[in-house]
């Protein structure tokens, strides 16, 4: 049988460590490898738990269950403002210090100190134990030995990253690499009318990663979305620019089929975009706001130099995913592992505050019509998992435009590996 | 319950004034397509008037009959894309997934 030849806008072959070989998926099915990956990957790596708008002031303070890390994380906003992180555990009798309606769901609110449930010990925004309940019939005991335990913390860009590691082999920054650096001076703060989603996914965690870091699928799985007189299967790269740096990948898309939608004629469009002019990639109208406008905007959010240019999806390792839209939004995934075969995932829109009702209005469309995309991509996923942990199959192939799927499994084999080789037992 | 400029569409308010939008997705999927297409068939051609309405309103400080025309407009969205694009209230082929929206702005 004939073989295809190499497709002439090759991207694998450029990160020749990729190979272009068949892939196995046993990383996303087995017990063992994901006990592994919580060592190796959520141990060492550098976490985005959220935003300082989730920290709007002194006293601030918000929970996030991390069972990938089998802990619970307090994030607080401190009196001098600075962003703190603890794991949520009373230094007495290793009760959950903060939570609400029950242990396992997260909270957040405003206090000035923290009380134990249990047995009333109290903790400062700094993690400092403040008060203990008749102190003095503690045996040789001084409160100054019993802070909550801190976890290495830093801001980026908004963002409130972690890591779990006693001491993280890399700051922040070198771990995110020039290609994340890019994003730098994008207006991430100015985009705080927040829609935030949550799911409990029957798939391992980078099975949902790979359904939203290629554009090959789009025509099949979301061809309901094109009017149908433009639904074709048609060949071509639905992705004009690829790029990966350490174990990020970024991926930009100059539009669907090379024009972005809101300058679609109508009657290829759906009734309620031209409607209320807004659809899936956001309102059509950028909000008149000088630090969204293109001209201003970081040249690293474009660095394929797409003209026009329309989504960059940031793919942050782990399990961290950032997109900004060219008309002046964005939006996050986070996939947090609870099982091989489980994950929670987390996905929230972020756009500028709404000045009016129509503004609020094409936010709601944007954020309805993207969800109904996503639902489909979520549905193929149990089936998806089923079929991997069948193990009929133990090789398959990947398309050069799949190129981002290839490189986050050799990551986390990477990583995985590194860590049988260096740092087993030692928690680099 | 709506603003008297839209009273041709107070007969679906009653239904379809709902705040959140995980209520909002409930009542779409507890409805038929002909009770769907009703709705969008009156909701769809005011929404460019509802939203030019609605403008001259402090968002942030809606009255009650204004509120409840945006609550209004956010069911027709919700209903839209099973009227336009999928011909049944749930996504074709959206399996067992199900997204709870946690936070949103109010209004």
């Amino acid at each position: 049988m004939a073989r295809l030849a190499t497709p002439p806008a090759s991207w694998t072959t450029r990160y020749p460590e990729l190979g272009t070989g068949l892939v196995s998926y046993e990383d996303s099915i087995s017990p063992e490898f994901y006990e592994l990956e919580r060592e190796a990957i959520f141990r060492r790596a550098w976490l985005n738990v959220g935003r300082v708008e989730q920290l709007p002031r002194k006293g601030s303070y918000f929970t996030k269950e991390l069972a990938v890390a089998r802990t619970s994380l307090l994030l607080t906003r401190d009196l001098d403002g600075q962003v703190r992180a603890f794991h949520n555990v009373c230094r007495h009798r290793g009760n959950k210090l903060v939570w609400d309606h029950t242990p396992r769901s997260e909270t957040s609110g405003v206090c000035r100190q923290f009380m134990c449930k249990y047995h009333g010990w109290r903790y400062g925004l700094d993690g400092q134990l403040k008060f203990v309940l008749q102190e003095e019939e503690f045996f040789d005991f001084d409160k100054a030995d019993f802070p909550l335990v801190s976890v290495h913390c830093e801001v980026w860009e908004g963002f409130i990253f972690v890591n779990l590691a006693d001491e993280p082999s890399q700051s922040l920054r070198e771990f995110l690499g020039p290609m994340v650096l890019g994003l730098e001076g994008y207006p991430f703060h100015l985009c705080g009318e927040r829609f935030a989603f949550k799911a409990q996914i029957l798939s391992n965690w980078k099975i949902f990663l790979d359904a939203f870091q290629e554009y090959y699928h789009a025509s099949v799985l979301h061809s309901q979305q094109q009017v149908p007189s433009l639904r074709s299967f048609e060949t071509g790269y639905k992705v004009p620019h690829f790029q990966i740096d350490g174990p990020h990948r970024l991926i930009s898309t100059g539009g669907w089929k090379g024009t972005p939608r809101h300058l679609l004629p109508p009657e290829q469009m759906y009734p309620i975009e031209p409607a209320t002019q807004a659809g899936l990639m956001g309102p059509w109208e950028r909000p008149d706001i000088p630090e969204l406008d293109p001209a201003n905007l970081p040249a690293g959010l474009n660095p394929g130099n797409l003209q026009p240019w329309s989504i960059s999806n940031f793919q942050i390792f782990p399990n961290f995913v950032i997109l900004v839209y060219e008309r002046g939004w964005y939006l996050t995934y986070q996939y947090w592992p609870t099982s091989a075969g489980t994950h929670d995932w987390e996905m929230s829109y972020y756009f500028p505050p709404a000045r009016t009702a129509s503004e609020r209005i094409r936010h709601e469309v944007t954020a309805v019509v993207s969800k109904e995309a996503a639902l489909q991509d979520a549905a193929t996923l149990d089936g998806t998992q089923q079929g991997l942990e069948s193990r009929v199959i133990d090789k398959y192939p990947l398309s050069d435009q799949e190129i981002t799927v290839r490189h986050l499994h050799k990551a986390v084999g990477d990583w995985v590996q590194a860590y049988l080789r260096d740092g087993k037992g030692t928690r680099a | 319950m709506l603003p008297e400029e839209f009273a041709d569409l107070e007969p679906f308010a009653a239904r379809w004034c709902i705040a959140t939008e995980a209520g909002r997705y409930a009542e779409r999927l507890n409805s038929t397509m002909a009770e769907l297409e009703a709705f969008y068939g009156a909701a769809h051609p005011r929404v460019g008037a509802a939203m030019a309405y609605l403008d001259g309103f402090e968002l942030s400080d809606l009255p009650e009959p204004q509120l409840n025309l945006l609550h209004l407009v956010y069911s027709l969205i919700m209903v839209s894309l099973p009227v336009e694009v999928w011909h049944q209230p749930r996504v074709i082929d959206s399996g067992t997934a199900y997204f709870d929206r946690y936070l949103e702005p109010v209004p």
